[in-house]
């Protein structure tokens, strides 16, 4: 592959100079920070405004690590999905739009370099993002009540990150059949759906990305997860079909030189 | 004569659009050559051909030696190109962003910062090569541009109206410099500046609806098509005695052509020797006052629009042909 290290350097280093490896740090470490807080604290918030309310009493169960993990895999696997569409729905299509990517292409960078750098960058910038959160609810956790096996809670993480690198795959697929953002998204946003909507179905969720959230819940937790080897391998065929879709499509893309 | 750049029936279309029609060209290896035609010719579908942006319909260009189509990728690291409107990515320096390209051309180290560093100080970036590019002018992007292209000292360098967007100034710079590159690389530019082609290149090809209406050195263009003409430029206040002289010099069997802007009158003999002999006297019969009289060879610019203006089946079988 061509050019493909200069590539990725390249991709990493606008990462940063445009803020966006920032920006999907700092969201992900305020997910990961809120989980483990909300988790312990909303029932004390509900008690008093209860309290409060006169009357009425709410009766909650005491707080526990599992209420932090669940929160955790929920924010993460939820609010991340935004991330996972927005961070990739230019990558490719600004490109085109702009007309860098026939600049970078007429020198020795092969397409399949192109995409592939783009690719590793984006899964670079996610995995920081889900690990950043992922240590500030491993570390909140611990403080706020006891601590959870490493091995079961990172092996919950990486579930989580596979779940957010399908939509992010649908989104770059989506870039790359595109010339403009906001389409992209709109790809993006529609694989989302189309595998939420599927999901609704009895049996099929396991095949989905939300199917490899329970089994993320129960690793942390320390418990035997069911259909973990179906959930994970759906996935991944599922990245790798968008990509797949992806690299032939812009195989035989016509760029144009400027906007 | 060794080819750097070679068609053979090279014809693109975009639906019903025939953008290029079966174009056949060879551009001798160091020639400063130039692709004119006027909008929609086709300049800008040839030069994306021939870097690999876009594919042929049918027809086949091989670039220093190697197939565009077959080995994109060894082609890739011999030519450069530069856009007309080049769009670079605005986060990074204009240092950084030849050192990017340097690096894509497989130069590190030493080496790499030398080339760096000539290429900006020859396009006169020296000073604000560590701005950001978001920060340049049009005409600063476009010397960056010919800089990037520069780096890898290309044996085929593609620019498509590479001085279009440049103040005077910036555009005897640019020229200057691919000037200088006569010889030492093989240059095909785009252009509708026709100044620019007679002032740099040493052969033309001129396009028009997609097809080739002739390709030629510049001296044999000029001396293929030399249909002399003379200027007549009247003393001020003869618009009714020069418009009866338009029609009077119409009408004679040696007279192409006659066009009059204001005061300036220029006639196209097809008979040059008869016409020299007749025009005076027929102005001096009407009583016109003239301040200047002169015969003018014509430049680029009267055969490009005669060329591009008259249909293709009215060009000389040898102009189709060479």
């Amino acid at each position: 592959m061509d050019g493909f290290p200069i590539f990725l350097r390249k991709e990493l280093r606008e990462s940063l100079r445009t803020n966006r490896l920032l920006v999907a740090v700092v969201i992900f470490a305020i997910l990961g920070i809120i989980s483990p807080l909300s988790a312990k604290y909303t029932p004390e918030l509900l008690n008093a405004l209860g309290t409060n309310g006169g009357g009425v009493t709410i009766i909650l169960p005491p707080p526990t690590v599992k209420d932090s993990i669940t929160q955790f895999i929920k924010n993460v696997a939820g609010t991340g999905i935004f991330i996972a569409i927005l961070l990739p729905m230019g990558l490719v299509a600004r490109e085109k739009e702009r007309g860098t990517a026939a600049f970078a292409l007429t020198k020795p960078l092969s397409r399949l370099a192109f995409l592939t750098a783009k690719l590793a960058s984006l899964g670079i910038t996610l995995t920081v993002g889900v690990a950043i959160g992922a240590l500030a609810t491993y570390w909140y956790t611990a403080l706020l009540f006891t601590p959870v096996a490493f091995g079961g809670f990172f092996a919950a993480s990486l579930l989580v990150l596979l779940s957010l690198l399908v939509y992010a795959s649908f989104t770059f697929l989506g870039s790359t059949l595109m010339s403009a953002q906001l389409p992209a998204a709109g790809i993006g946003f529609a694989g989302w759906i189309i595998v939420s909507v599927l999901g609704i179905f009895p049996g099929v969720q396991q095949y989905t990305p939300a199917g490899l959230l329970d089994p993320a819940s129960k690793l942390a937790l320390g418990l035997t997860p069911q259909h973990l080897w179906v959930s994970v391998s759906a996935s991944i065929a599922l990245i790798v079909v968008a990509l797949l879709l992806a690299v032939l499509s812009f195989r035989r893309q016509e760029l144009v030189t400027n906007a | 004569m060794e080819i750097a750049v070679s068609c053979r029936g090279l014809t693109k279309r975009y639906g019903d659009v025939l953008a290029l029609d079966a174009l056949t060209l060879d551009v001798p290896t160091g020639a400063i050559y130039g692709v004119l035609g006027p909008n929609g010719a086709g300049k800008t579908t040839l030069l994306r051909l021939l870097t690999g942006l876009a594919r042929p319909t049918s027809g086949e260009a091989t670039v220093a030696g190697l197939s565009v189509s077959a080995q994109a990728a060894t082609m890739h690291q011999r030519i450069s190109f530069l856009d007309q409107s080049p769009q670079y990515y605005s986060w990074m320096s204009g240092h950084e962003l030849v050192t990017f390209v340097g690096e894509l051309f497989g130069l590190r180290g030493a080496e790499l910062c030398t080339r760096v560093d000539e290429v900006l100080a020859l396009t006169g970036l020296s000073d604000v090569a560590r701005r950001r590019i978001g920060g340049y002018s049009g005409g600063m992007r476009q010397r960056l541009g010919l800089a990037q292209a520069l780096v890898n000292r290309p044996d085929v360098l593609f620019l498509d109206e590479p001085a279009s967007a440049l103040d005077p100034a910036g555009r005897h710079e640019i020229l200057t410099t691919i000037a200088g590159l006569r010889g030492v690389a093989t240059v095909c530019m785009s252009t509708h500046i026709l100044a620019d082609v007679e002032r740099v290149c040493d052969t033309v090809a001129i396009l028009n609806e997609g097809r080739l209406i002739v390709s030629a050195s510049v001296a044999d263009l000029q001396a293929r098509y030399a249909q002399p003409a003379f200027e007549l430029e009247l003393e001020a206040g003869q618009a009714d005695a020069a418009e009866q002289l338009v029609v009077d010099v119409r009408a004679q069997p040696w007279t192409d052509e006659v066009v009059r802007q204001g005061d300036l009158v220029r006639v196209l003999a097809v008979d040059t020797a008869a016409a020299g002999r007749e025009l005076l006297p027929l102005v001096t019969a009407r009583g016109v006052q003239l301040r200047r009289f002169e015969r003018v060879r014509p430049d680029i610019e009267d055969i490009f629009l005669r060329l591009t203006v008259a249909p293709a089946a009215s060009i000389p079988e040898k102009a189709q042909a060479s």
